[in-house]
């Protein structure tokens, strides 16, 4: 389950539904209902970074080679990296079970 | 010293939010509950109020405002009625859950349409289910006490949750009424300053307000009912104390000799001071009849309400609300259910009455008390009767 340590009862449910403790987004992973995931061909990137400006989740990550990388705990599935990639180094590929 | 005087029942809400030394009143004027925001201003704006008067563009920023003020740990009132009210509909349910104890007076009013400015509940009854703490007041001088009262219970850390008390437009609203009016002193020892269990301050960063994923949102709601219905105790309390020190005792359901009564009228509002006149007509002529007053409406009382009612076989409860394709008013709908199975359970009646200002007059009570006797010996009335329409 991606939201573990949200799952609480009632009564130490924090007060309002608050959220108590700053940044601790870091630790809720939205990625789980995705239908389909990017892929990048190295052979065809040009380590343009479009992927990594475009995507709406901020999925993506900068290896120490410069290539980009989609953080699968984040991505949606949208596909907007592979629809703005100027060299169609993108691919979406079904999700599997 | 508490002075007795001559004023009109917006201007005395007024001077209770004053007395309570509000910081944020965030208002858009709607009829009838203009001179309450009015007066708030002019408090302001002469200096007889540190506050905050922030005049939005509309009952929706209204009741957006008071969330973010009340939010940052401000004292937050503000004040609406019918199509406002309805306005402000999308924003009333997130003070509830989020436990900010924003304070709101509705002048109660008629729903379009047509359009009407008078009195009657449909505005508020659209609003049954916001949960905020609801109370309904009978005179000014209950208007006056309900309002401090308001403030008292919801920013009880204990309860936490926003409060509405419910005045009847005009008839409430813009009569003048000899009240007492409580010094800044005796306000002081009734209401203490307001500390929030949790606000925004930068410097310990919250959020309130988040997104409720599947896996959280009912335990959230739970949480919300159950601090509404364990609000009971707290209201219950401050209202004893307020009695102690001031003299005026207020009950969640009250009674108009309704021991040994056969018949009981069931109200809420001002209505309650014309039925009190015509029970007292009632039992002259030896009729044994009694009135209940429900003052708080949310969370409902239940227990109190069957105990108020004794032994008596027939409730005739009066709505000031037509629902249309409904089976019942919404008050006679609570009632029913409260008693659904219950063994010895009276016979409950459900009358629409008051609609857009109509009178209510003690000729009507008797009129629905009748009809409550009758339809009692014949069968059991499963719908609702609106009480003195014009077939012709
Ligand atoms: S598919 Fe959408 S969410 Fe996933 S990496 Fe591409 S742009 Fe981001
Ligand atoms: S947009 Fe395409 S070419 Fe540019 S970095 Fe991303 S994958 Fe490589």
């Amino acid at each position: 389950m991606a939201i573990l340590d949200a799952i609480v009862g009632w009564k130490t449910l924090p007060f309002g539904c608050h959220v108590l403790e700053p940044g601790n987004s870091a630790r809720f992973r939205t990625g789980d209902w995705r239908s389909q995931r990017p892929s990048t061909d190295r052979e065809k990137c040009i380590k343009c970074g479009m992927c990594w400006i475009f995507c709406p989740d901020m999925a993506y990550r900068q290896t120490p080679e410069g290539y980009f990388e989609a953080d699968m705990e984040y991505c949606k599935g949208c596909g907007i990296c592979a629809n703005e990639c100027p060299k169609d180094a993108i691919t979406m590929s079904p999700e599997e079970e | 010293m508490a002075k007795r005087v001559g004023i009109e029942v917006s201007i005395a809400v007024a001077e209770a939010v004053r007395l309570a030394d509000v910081d944020v009143v965030p208002a858009y004027p709607i009829t009838p509950q203009t001179h309450i925001v009015e007066h708030l201003s002019e408090f302001v704006a002469n200096g007889e109020l540190d506050a905050e008067f922030i005049p939005v563009e509309s009952e929706h920023a209204a009741m957006s405002c008071c969330c973010g003020s009340s939010a940052a740990g401000a004292r937050t009132f503000t004040s609406s009625s019918s199509q406002g009210l309805s306005l402000m509909s999308e924003i009333l349910y997130h003070p509830g859950p989020m436990r900010l104890p924003i304070v709101m007076v509705v002048a109660n009013r008629a729903l379009a349409a047509p359009i009407s400015i008078w009195n009657d509940h449909q505005d508020i009854m659209v609003q049954r289910d916001i949960g905020w703490i609801q109370t309904f007041a009978e005179n000014g001088q209950d208007a006056f006490d309900l309002t401090l009262h308001a403030f008292r219970v919801a920013e009880d850390r204990r309860v936490s949750l926003p409060m509405i008390v419910n005045i009847d437009g005009f008839t409430l609203s813009h009569v003048i009424e000899p009240i007492e009016i409580l010094s800044k002193e005796e306000v002081g020892r009734f209401l203490p300053p307001f500390k929030p269990r949790f606000r925004l301050d930068t410097k310990k960063p919250i959020s309130i307000g988040p997104v409720g994923v599947p896996e959280v949102y009912t335990e959230a709601k739970v949480a919300h009912n159950e601090a509404l219905k364990a609000s009971k105790r707290v209201i219950v309390q401050a209202w004893k104390e307020f009695a102690n020190l001031f003299g005026r005792q207020y009950n969640p359901v009250e009674t108009y000799r309704s021991e040994d009564a056969e018949v009981i009228l069931v109200t809420m509002g001002s209505i309650s001071e014309t039925a009190m006149t015509a029970v007292d007509a009632m039992r002259d002529a030896g009729q044994k009849v009694g009135l209940v007053r429900i003052r708080l409406w949310r969370p409902f009382p239940g227990p109190e309400f069957k105990k108020a009612i004794g032994k008596a076989g027939v409730l005739a409860v009066i709505d000031r609300c037509l629902p249309p394709g409904a089976v019942c008013g919404p008050v006679g709908a609570e009632l029913r259910s409260l008693f659904y199975k219950v063994p010895g359970a009276p016979k409950i009646f459900s009358f629409v009455a008051g609609l857009g200002g109509r009178d209510v007059t003690v000729d009507r009570f008797k009129e629905i008390v009748e009809k409550a006797r009758t339809y009692a010996k014949r069968r059991p009335v499963e719908n609702y009767e609106v009480i003195g329409v014009r077939e012709q």
